[in-house]
């Protein structure tokens, strides 16, 4: 599903990502993990089409596509979603008038017909409730005055309405309460844990991974992925410290 | 405001951001009188959107406790001038909302001069603009509480969006008091649309210009909220941000 082959990216000017190499395929769930400064975050907006992001060298192939050729709302109707670290708050647009434009936004761009208010409205109470948010919240703007928490559960509601293909999601995380975290893990499950799709989550904590169990657990230390395993992975880190791990890679 | 039978030049301060050549083309201009009587209320609603020069003059007198609500949708004209005066009496109420929306060469400007004569009158001043390409979006307003008028409270906020680093807003409010215990608030603004918001918005699937256009609806919303058509308002401004992105 997604192919990254040796992708090198600079933030202003300076080196980030340095030959970053990974495959996803459908129906796994991937966990990138890494001490701060790493190159996470700036993978998820590298894939995303963050401006600001340069990539200056390698390749990503997404269901057979250029990514990188792509536009970030071309991205998103290839099937490509990105859930942010920090959501941003945009005063004045409210989550149901953005959210039905974005879904039909991508649904034109796939040649579908749009959705109906009604068919709409039907879906995004579906998803709502999935995340155990109240309706009237997304008919607030986007994210202004919610709580962290309350941020990261309606970056999944939009998750389950758009329906992608691919969901990158940077730390969704951090900032979350107990519940909270065990209702967005069971929203991540119940959304993408589907055969023809694929989740790579970025995490700092092994704690999410309670719920959203990965197939494979990745290492990313200095713009590289430097060790591959599976969940046992994510438990070691967790015990040892990053640098322990790294270090035994490194000799 | 003294509208001479002579063009102006650009030494007039009411007319120092103007399409001189345009202005020209329309001079002189009439002047609408309207008075609300005491205890009345009155609306206006001024929608501009045509594409020749326009220019108007609009002179408003608001009676003891007098009510008036007036909304400018000027969106299209090549120059466009709405030049608003007003007179508030005792307990009198004005209120404006205004969206300018500018592209290419145009040149789009409301001048106000509100003058509080009486004890404890209130107005509100909104005015939006959204300039793109090399246009020039201007708000002039003058607030005067004149001596005696105590207990004014008049507000003035005013902000510009600059769709492109061509584009020129100019902006200057002004305040007369010589009064005692005025509220005068007023805020003023030049700015560009959030970058990170626009990505936030283009990560889930709307198009750059999709992404703009909902940012400039919410940007302009105030100006148009609790106005007596406020649907067509709206219409008409979401038409006009379409075209000029």
């Amino acid at each position: 599903m997604l192919t990254i082959h040796n992708l090198q990216a600079t933030v202003a000017d300076k080196p980030i990502l340095k030959g970053l190499s990974l495959t996803i395929n459908a129906g796994e769930i991937h966990a990138i993990m890494g001490p701060n400064g790493a190159g996470k975050s700036t993978l998820g907006y590298t894939l995303g089409g963050r401006p600001g992001y340069d990539v200056t060298g390698g390749t990503v192939d997404f269901l057979g596509q250029d990514l990188l050729e792509l536009e970030p709302h071309e991205r998103a109707a290839t099937g490509l979603f990105l859930g942010f670290q920090y959501p941003v708050e945009i005063p004045g647009v409210s989550f149901v008038q953005f959210l039905r434009e974005a879904a039909n936004a991508q649904r034109k761009g796939r040649g579908e017909e749009p959705l109906s208010g009604g068919e709409f409205l039907k879906l995004a109470r579906e998803k709502a409730g999935l995340l155990r948010m109240d309706m009237d919240m997304l008919k607030r703007p986007v994210n202004v005055g919610f709580s962290g928490g309350e941020k990261k559960r309606a970056e999944m509601v939009q998750m389950g309405i758009l329906d992608p293909r691919l969901a990158i999601l940077d730390e969704t995380d951090s900032g979350l309460d107990i519940d909270a975290l065990r209702i967005c893990g069971e929203g991540i499950n119940a959304i993408m844990r589907k055969p023809d799709k694929a989740v790579l989550l970025i995490t700092h904590y092994q704690r999410l991974l309670d719920y959203v169990k990965p197939d494979f657990v990745h290492v990313l230390a200095a713009g590289r992925i430097v060790k591959s395993g599976g969940a046992d992975l994510a438990l070691r880190l967790e015990e040892e410290g990053y640098e322990a791990v790294v270090q035994e890679t490194a000799a | 405001m003294n509208v001479a039978m002579t063009l102006p030049t650009r030494k007039h301060e009411d007319f120092r951001y103007s399409d001189l050549a345009a202005l020209e083309s329309v001079w002189p201009i009439p002047t609408q009188e309207i008075v609300v009587a005491d205890g009345a209320s009155d609306t206006l609603q001024i929608v501009e959107t045509g594409a020749g020069a326009v220019a108007r003059h609009v002179s408003i007198t608001l009676g003891k406790g007098a009510k008036f609500d007036l909304r400018i949708l000027s969106g299209g004209p090549s120059y466009g001038r709405i030049a608003i005066d007003v007179r508030l009496a005792d307990d009198a109420d004005f209120t404006l909302g205004a969206a300018q929306l500018a592209a290419g060469a145009e040149t789009l400007e409301i001048v106000t001069e509100v003058t509080h004569t009486g004890l404890n009158a209130t107005s509100a001043q909104i005015v939006r603009t959204v300039l793109a390409g090399k246009s020039v979006g201007t708000y002039l307003g003058r607030i005067a509480v004149a001596r005696g008028a105590d207990g004014t409270d008049a507000g003035q906020s005013v902000r510009a969006m600059l769709l492109e680093r061509t584009a020129t807003a100019n902006a200057r409010p002004e305040l007369e008091i010589y009064a005692d215990d005025v509220k005068a608030a007023h805020g003023c603004a030049v700015g560009e649309l959030d970058a990170q918001g626009l990505f936030y918005l283009m990560s889930r699937g709307l198009t750059p210009a999709q992404a703009k256009r909902l940012m400039l609806q919410a940007f302009i919303a105030e100006a148009f909220t609790g106005a007596p058509d406020e649907a067509t308002l709206s219409a008409a401004a979401l038409a006009r941000l379409e075209a000029i992105l």
